[in-house]
C-alpha cells in the first residue's frame, strides 16, 4: 500500500449565514463537518454524494480556495516534507498550488473566451515557472496539447472553436502544465455527452499511468466513479458515511445510505434482475439545521432512537473498508 | 417483455411521419430534425434517446408546435395524433390539445414554473380552462393531485410559491400539473436530468405509477440517459444527426443493438455491475456540426465499420424484422417481412 499524499484530519468548513438589519451571524451551514480521509500516492479516490453533501466544498478546501473552520490538511510535498495546508498563509500556499491543480466541471465557463488555447494552457507556467523562456514555454504547451490528444497547431485557436470534449482536454492540459501530483477533478465529465465522456475518462486514466498522478475525483455519477476510482468515499450532509476499495463498496455496501444510493443507480440492461429498490423517504435535510447525531437518521430505514445521540464514528467493517453506522 | 399481439394500426396514438424542422442560422439552414418517423401506441412508454444536438428536443417541441418561428420552421411531414394532423390545426384548435390531450414536463422545473404565481394557481389554471371546473372543484382536484405525487398536505401546499419547493418537489408538482387532465400523451423532456439519483428514481417511479392511476397516458420520454430508458421504456428510438437511426423494443435493443452508433453508445458506458475493462470503449471523433452534416450516413465520420457507400449514399430507415428498424447499409432486413432493400 503506497503512502498517503494527502491526509484530511477532522476537516471542517462552515459557512456563516448573516441576516437581520445589522447582518449579524444568525447561523451556519456545516458544509464539511469533520471529515477524515487519506488519498494515497498514485490512486484515484472517488468522492460521491448528492447535491449539498459537501463534496465540492471539500475539493475547494483541499485547494485552499475557502476558509477552513477546523482540522488539518496534511500534504506531502515533492521534497518529502509534510505540510498542513490548513495553516498556511496565501503566500505560503502559492508554491504548493503548482503541485495541486484542479479540473473543473464546465468546459464552457472555465476557459477564458478571449484567450487563445495556447495562452490558457501557458498561464500556470507564467505564474509558477516565470524563468521559462518563450521558446521553452511554447514547447511545453505543444507537448501538453499532444499529451491530451490535441495538436500543437490548435494552440492558436480560441475556445469557441472547440467542442465540449476538446475544451475539457484543454482544461486538463492546463492543469498538467505545472507537473502537479494531485489533481482535484470536480465533476469533470458530467457536462459531456456519453460518447465523449468515455474518451475523457480514458484520457485521465492514461495520464495517471504515465505521470503517476493522484486524483480526487468528485462526481455524482456512481457508474463513472466506480470505473475510474481505486477507492470510493461516500458523503452525506457534510459527513463521510462510507469509505473503502471501489469494488468492495460497490458490491458490499454497508451503510444504509450507500445501499440506497446504489440501488437507485439505473443500469443500461433491461434484462437485469435487480433486487427491490430501496426507497428513501423524503429529501435531504437542509445543511442549515442538520439532524443531531447521525445525519442520515431522518431518512434511514433502520434508524433507532439512539441514532440521535451522537455522530457515529467510522468503523472498519472489512480490510480498509469503513462505514459510519453502528447498526449495519 | 410481452410481445404485442394486436395489430399496430389500431393502437397507434401518435404517428410522426417524415418530420422536418429546420432552423435559419446566419443565412444557412440547420436541419435539426430531418425526416423523423416513429409511432407511439396507446398506453406505451416510448423513449427517444440521443446526445446533444441529435434533434430529440426539437422533435418533441415540434409535436406541440412550440418551435419559435423564426428562426425555426416545420418544413415538412405529418404529426398524426389519433389520425388528425396536428400540423394542419389552427392555433385555437392546437391550444385545446396542449396541456389537455398532450402535456409536457420539462427538464428544469424552476424555469418551467412561473415564480410569481402560487403552485395552486398554476395547477388549477389548466383544469379551469380545459375541463371547465369551478374554482373550488379545480382546487380540490389540484390538492388531490399533489397528494398523489407524494406531496403531503396538498391543500395547504397550493398556497406555496415555486421557490418554497425543493427541486424534487417542483418536478412532482410538474407531474401533477401534467397528469391532472389525464392527457393521452405526456411528453417528458429530460425530466430527471437536473435531479439527484435517489430523487430521480423516485420521480421516474412516480411518473409511471401516477400514469396508471390517472388516464393510462402514453409517455414520450426524451433523454440522453440509456440507463433511464432501459428501466422505464418499452420501445425506444435512437437519434443521431437529426435522424432516427434505430427503433426497437427495449429488450432487443440493449441485448443486441443493430446500428453501429447504438452499439458504440452502449459499449462506452461504464458498467459497475460487470467485470471492469481496462479501458472504456469509445466512439472516436466528435458529432459533426449541424450546419455541416456528412452527405451520406450521418454517423459515417465516426463509424468503425464505414464503407465507401456510407459516405456517398444516405441509408434508409428499414424494417429489419417485425417492429425493428435500422438506418444502416450494413444491416440487411431478414427475408421474412421483406421490404425494399437498397441494392445488393
Amino acid at each position: 500500500m503506497s503512502r498517503p499524499l494527502l491526509e484530511l484530519k477532522d476537516l471542517k468548513v462552515h459557512y456563516p449565514i448573516h441576516g437581520g438589519v445589522f447582518l449579524k451571524r444568525i447561523g451556519e451551514v456545516k458544509a464539511v463537518d469533520g471529515v477524515s480521509l487519506e488519498i494515497r500516492e498514485g490512486e484515484t479516490l472517488g468522492l460521491v454524494g448528492e447535491s449539498g453533501c459537501g463534496k465540492t466544498t471539500l475539493g475547494k478546501a483541499v485547494m485552499r480556495l475557502l476558509k477552513i473552520t477546523g482540522g488539518s490538511i496534511l500534504f506531502r510535498r515533492k521534497d518529502g516534507t509534510v505540510q498542513d495546508l490548513a495553516r498556511l498563509s496565501r503566500g505560503e500556499m502559492r508554491p504548493i498550488r503548482a503541485e495541486i491543480q484542479m479540473i473543473y466541471q464546465d468546459p464552457y465557463s472555465s476557459l477564458n473566451p478571449r484567450w487563445s488555447v495556447g495562452d490558457i494552457v501557458a498561464e500556470p507556467l507564467t505564474v509558477h515557472e516565470p524563468e521559462l523562456g518563450l521558446k521553452e514555454r511554447d514547447d511545453r504547451v505543444a507537448w501538453l496539447l499532444e499529451k491530451v490528444g490535441l495538436t500543437p497547431e490548435q494552440a492558436f485557436r480560441y475556445p469557441h472553436e472547440f467542442s465540449g470534449g476538446q475544451r475539457q482536454r484543454v482544461g486538463i492540459a492546463r492543469s498538467l502544465a505545472t507537473r502537479p501530483r494531485l489533481l482535484v477533478a470536480d465533476e469533470p465529465v458530467s457536462a459531456l455527452d456519453v460518447s465523449i465522456q468515455a474518451q475523457v475518462i480514458n484520457l485521465m486514466m492514461d495520464l495517471q499511468e504515465e505521470f503517476g498522478l493522484t486524483y480526487l475525483f468528485i462526481a455524482h455519477d456512481l457508474s463513472v466513479v466506480e470505473h475510474i476510482s481505486h477507492r470510493i468515499a461516500v458523503m452525506y450532509l457534510g459527513n463521510l458515511v462510507e469509505y473503502g476499495p471501489a469494488g468492495e463498496v460497490y458490491r458490499n455496501p454497508v451503510h444504509p445510505y450507500t445501499k440506497a444510493l446504489l440501488s437507485a443507480v439505473p443500469l443500461p440492461d433491461p434484462d437485469l434482475d435487480r433486487p427491490e429498490r430501496i426507497r428513501l423517504e423524503g429529501e435531504i435535510p437542509s445543511p442549515l439545521n442538520k439532524p443531531s447525531g447521525c445525519p442520515f437518521r431522518t431518512r434511514c430505514p433502520i434508524a433507532k432512537p439512539s441514532c440521535a445521540e451522537e455522530v457515529p464514528a467510522l468503523l472498519e467493517v472489512s480490510t480498509d473498508h469503513f462505514a459510519a453506522c453502528p447498526l449495519a | 417483455m410481452n410481445p404485442h399481439e394486436e395489430s399496430d394500426e389500431e393502437r397507434v396514438l401518435l404517428e410522426v411521419r417524415d418530420l422536418k424542422t429546420w432552423f435559419d442560422v446566419e443565412g444557412r439552414t440547420a436541419k435539426a430534425v430531418d425526416g423523423v418517423s416513429f409511432r407511439i401506441r396507446e398506453n406505451e412508454v416510448f423513449g427517444l434517446v440521443g446526445e446533444s444536438g441529435s434533434g430529440k428536443s426539437v422533435t418533441s417541441l415540434s409535436i406541440l408546435r412550440l418551435i419559435p418561428d423564426p428562426p425555426g420552421r416545420i418544413v415538412g411531414g405529418e404529426i398524426l395524433f389519433r389520425g388528425k394532423d396536428l400540423l394542419k390545426l389552427s392555433w385555437s384548435e392546437m391550444r385545446k390539445i396542449r396541456g389537455n390531450r398532450i402535456s409536457m414536463i420539462f427538464q428544469e422545473p424552476m424555469t418551467a414554473l412561473n415564480p410569481v404565481f402560487t403552485i395552486g394557481f398554476q395547477l388549477t389554471e389548466a383544469l379551469r380552462r380545459h375541463a371547465g371546473m369551478s374554482k373550488e372543484q379545480a382546487r380540490d382536484r389540484a390538492a388531490e393531485m399533489l397528494e398523489l405525487v407524494g406531496i403531503p398536505d396538498g391543500g395547504r401546499r397550493l398556497k406555496n410559491f415555486p421557490h418554497q419547493f425543493s427541486g424534487g418537489m417542483r418536478q412532482r408538482a410538474m407531474i401533477a400539473m401534467a397528469l391532472s387532465l389525464e392527457p393521452d400523451l405526456l411528453i417528458a423532456d429530460e425530466p430527471t436530468t437536473a435531479l439527484d439519483v435517489t430523487i430521480q428514481a423516485q420521480i421516474l417511479e412516480l411518473m409511471l405509477e401516477v400514469r396508471k392511476k390517472t388516464g393510462n397516458s402514453s409517455i414520450l420520454l426524451i433523454t440522453h440517459d440509456l440507463a433511464v430508458v432501459a428501466e422505464t421504456c418499452r420501445r425506444v428510438a435512437v437519434m443521431y444527426g437529426g435522424k432516427i437511426q434505430e427503433i426497437a423494443d427495449v429488450g432487443p435493443l440493449f441485448r443486441a443493438p443493430l446500428h453501429p452508433y447504438t452499439r458504440g453508445l452502449l459499449l462506452s458506458l461504464p458498467r459497475p455491475d460487470k467485470e471492469k475493462p481496462p479501458r472504456l470503449s469509445t466512439i472516436p471523433g466528435i458529432v459533426p456540426s449541424i450546419l455541416d452534416m456528412p452527405k451520406g450516413c450521418k454517423f459515417a465520420t465516426r463509424c468503425p465499420e464505414r464503407t465507401e457507400r456510407c459516405d456517398l449514399e444516405e441509408p434508409e430507415l428499414r424494417e429489419i424484422e417485425p417492429g425493428r428498424y435500422c438506418r444502416c447499409h450494413l444491416v440487411e432486413p431478414l427475408p421474412v417481412g421483406e421490404r425494399k432493400g437498397g441494392g445488393e
